[in-house]
């Protein structure tokens, strides 16, 4: 009985190695496309100098939540420049918004397919399941096989990690849309395309910018951990730290990756946000209510009937 | 039960707008069995370990540019059946025909096709979009039709001013109160310009004063733009107010289609008696539905002494005085007609009483109820040539209103009984003989 185990480890070493020599070129291609996408952003990041992106980030956190959050944003990266983890913090962010867009391509389509289909739905979430909640960890190892050391399996890893919420949430936020307005949409004749780009996504977008949120937050918490296969950037300096036990450079690079998840956050969470205090927000109410007023205007010219019509 | 299906048939005159001919519609894993086994006799309860079955064998025909009412309690089946005449439920079986498209046998396509150009509909809960403003909501329809923008601007500014939200094009739903709302969501059904328009429970969410303010819009809506309208509701005093027809739904059948009064008057049931039994009775039964055959009625020519002879005869104290066409003229009075004859005059025209009233057969109770106490004679119920056509004696009008019938006690209290003896009636006529042979 002892000697008995069942082989489910080896089988999932076969596969894994069976995928690596069957589709190998097409990993190669995925591999070529993710490292071109990285090194993309990540020379954006990188190549200016400091100041540049300070502005940029100031500037876009005061559009989209005011003044008082681009104070903190530039007080947070200016003390990431203090202690020298500016390029490593631009690194991580590179690698954060290049896993979390294709985490998102992936996840709000799958959620609104799940979303219109029962099957689809019920296939999908126990997928879900096992991709959330198997250790992080454990798909670094046939990320490694696949894509060897690099950014690259950092990235497959964390997009695995973290677009569970993005599908979730997707399909919570199309299926929790008022049926009586979706059946509107039906009854004046709209095609099912046309219910979900004009009905079922506008109102799902508050639910579905929340899973957004949470897809880019998981994103950032494994990019920490894709450090150790190499993926440059925060978690590299933290897995350092914690290979020569320097409390200081792993109290450092922890502070600058709470600072970055702290400024992603914020402006993610926003974004789902319509009533937006930011400027942003406010410049859209101001176009709004000026368009309003010309209206008054132009029915003031007009003499409006004081009461409806009647015939 | 009453047969729906025999009787709507003799509607044929006016063009039919909607027609549902045997629709079942059942929820459950298998529906068809279901609908075969109610086919064959099985009651709802005796299939409910299948399924629910929401519709069961509805049949009716709803004529352009009538107010075609459903009315049931909550679980009749009404909001499916609505559903069913444009496609957003499938009908299990049986057929519905819009115009002249049977849409239950059509590709997804040509169904969205007759939602856009023949069926619209208003949302118990306005189901509005709630990111768009109150214009582009109403143009909703007209942009699914595919029409240019600043058309169907125009034209969604023309139906928001008919019904009465002139001012607010630019604001968002959740600005606007409950009452607006839904006027924003009858805009929207009627800017599509559809000839048929399904209106699920539309004024149920609006509290009562605001509910009876959009039935009378929507009744001279309807008078201006005579739209086939199909009207879903609980209430049976809407129903009654707005209906040209009403359909009584229970446990997905259709019990009884009728005119309101036919419903009041000769319900199909006990359900539907019990039903009707709290309906405001005075707005609903006319004149025409509770008036008494007329009795005592003589004619101008025919003199006094007649007069006299035939209120003797119907023991009353008035008689309806018509003119030698017909037509209705007044009232008199016994008293009156005894003095005529014992003055010798002839001309019963001199003692018409001038407070009586008549009345058209189509006004409802509640309008003669003002008369009724004013003056003690009955109303005469005249038609279009001022024929008499009946009349209604104030008890007549309270044993209405009370839905108590007036043959209760030995003797038709009907008329005021005669106020002068037989015999001094019998004096007079004697004593008169020979001048009123002369005459």
């Amino acid at each position: 009985m002892n000697d008995f185990r069942l082989p489910l480890g080896t089988g999932a070493e076969a596969f894994v190695d069976w995928v690596v020599n069957t589709f190998g070129l097409v990993f190669d291609i995925i591999k070529a496309i993710f490292q071109a996408a990285f090194d993309g952003v990540d020379f954006v990041l990188v190549a200016p100098p400091f100041w540049v992106i300070m502005i940029v980030l100031g500037i876009l956190a005061l559009g989209v939540r005011g003044w008082k959050f681009a104070v903190g944003t530039l007080v947070g990266l200016v003390l990431i420049l203090g202690v020298d983890q500016w390029e490593t913090a631009m690194d991580t962010l590179a690698l954060v918004v290049v896993a979390s867009v294709l985490a998102i391509a992936i996840s709000v389509p799958l959620g609104i397919f799940a979303a219109r289909s029962a099957l689809a739905s019920r296939l999908i979430r126990p997928v879900l399941d096992f991709m959330q909640t198997m250790p992080a960890f454990v798909y670094l190892i046939p990320a490694l096989l696949l894509f060897g050391i690099g950014v690259v399996p950092g990235i497959v890893a964390t997009i695995i990690f973290a677009m569970a919420p993005g599908v979730r949430l997707t399909e919570l936020g199309i299926r929790s849309v008022d049926k009586e307005v979706v059946e509107a949409g039906q009854a004046f004749g709209a095609s099912p395309m046309r219910i979900l780009r004009q009905i079922q996504l506008p109102l799902a977008t508050p639910t579905i910018m929340a899973g957004v949120n949470q897809v880019i937050m998981l994103s950032l918490s494994m990019v920490v951990i894709s450090g150790m296969v190499g993926a440059p950037g925060l978690g590299q300096q933290i897995i350092l730290s914690l290979s020569r036990i320097d409390v200081g450079l792993g109290f450092e690079a922890g502070l600058s990756v709470v600072i970055i998840a702290i400024f992603l956050d914020r402006m993610t969470a926003s974004l789902g946000d319509t009533q937006s205090t930011g400027m942003f927000g406010s410049i859209r109410l101001v176009l709004r209510s000026g368009k309003k007023q010309d209206a008054a205007r132009d029915e003031a010219k007009v003499p409006a009937p004081a009461e409806p019509a009647r015939v | 039960m009453v047969c729906t299906g025999e009787r709507v048939t003799n509607s044929n005159t006016a063009a039919i707008a909607v027609k549902a001919n045997h629709i079942y519609k059942a929820f459950g894993r298998r529906p068809q069995e279901i609908v075969k086994m109610l086919k064959a006799g099985k009651s709802r309860a005796e299939i409910s370990s299948l399924g629910v079955a929401a519709v069961i064998d509805a049949s009716f025909e709803v004529k352009k540019g009538e107010i075609f009412v459903v009315m049931g309690l909550s679980g009749s089946g009404k909001s499916t059946l609505i559903r069913m005449l444009n496609g957003l439920w499938d009908a299990t079986s049986g057929t519905v025909t819009v115009g002249d498209t049977d849409i239950t046998d059509v590709s997804a396509a040509d169904l969205r096709e007759v939602r856009r150009k023949s069926v619209s509909m208003v949302f118990q809960h306005f189901a509005l979009l709630p990111h768009r403003t109150v214009i582009d909501n109403v143009a909703y329809g007209l942009e699914i039709q595919g029409m240019g923008k600043e058309e169907r601007l125009a034209k969604a500014q023309t139906v928001i001013d008919l019904v009465g939200l002139a001012g607010w094009a630019d604001n968002m739903p959740s600005e606007l109160s409950g009452g607006m709302q839904q006027r924003v969501g009858l805009g929207r059904a009627l800017a599509a310009d559809t000839d048929v328009l399904l209106m699920d429970e539309a004024f149920s969410a609006l509290d009562p004063l605001i509910r009876r303010e959009m039935q009378e819009q929507l009744i001279e809506l309807q008078a201006a733009l005579s739209k086939t309208i199909i009207f879903i509701t609980h209430d049976l005093n809407e129903a009654m107010f707005l209906g040209d027809r009403i359909a009584v739904m229970r446990d997905g059948r259709i019990v009884q289609i009728g005119t309101p009064e036919e419903i009041l008057t000769d319900p199909a049931n006990d359900y539907v008696a019990q039903f009707v039994q709290d309906v405001d009775r005075a707005r609903v039964l006319t004149a025409a539905s509770v008036m008494e055959p007329v009795r005592a009625v003589v004619t101008t020519t025919g003199g006094p002494r007649a007069a006299l002879r035939i209120m003797r005869d119907f023991q009353t104290s008035v008689a309806f005085v018509l003119h030698r066409d017909g037509s209705f003229v007044g009232v008199v009075r016994d008293r009156d007609v005894l003095g005529l004859v014992k003055a010798g005059e002839t001309d019963l025209l001199k003692i018409i009483l001038g407070d009586a009233v008549s009345v058209r057969p189509d006004t409802p109770l509640v309008d003669l109820v003002e008369p009724s106490v004013e003056s003690a004679l009955s109303i005469a119920v005249v038609d279009d040539k001022r024929r008499l056509l009946g009349v209604i004696p104030r008890v007549t009008l309270l044993a209405a209103i009370g839905n108590v019938s007036t043959q209760t006690g030995s003797l038709p209290v009907i008329e005021p009984r005669s106020t002068i003896s037989m015999s001094d009636i019998a004096d007079t006529l004697r004593d008169t003989a020979l001048e009123g042979s002369e005459l």
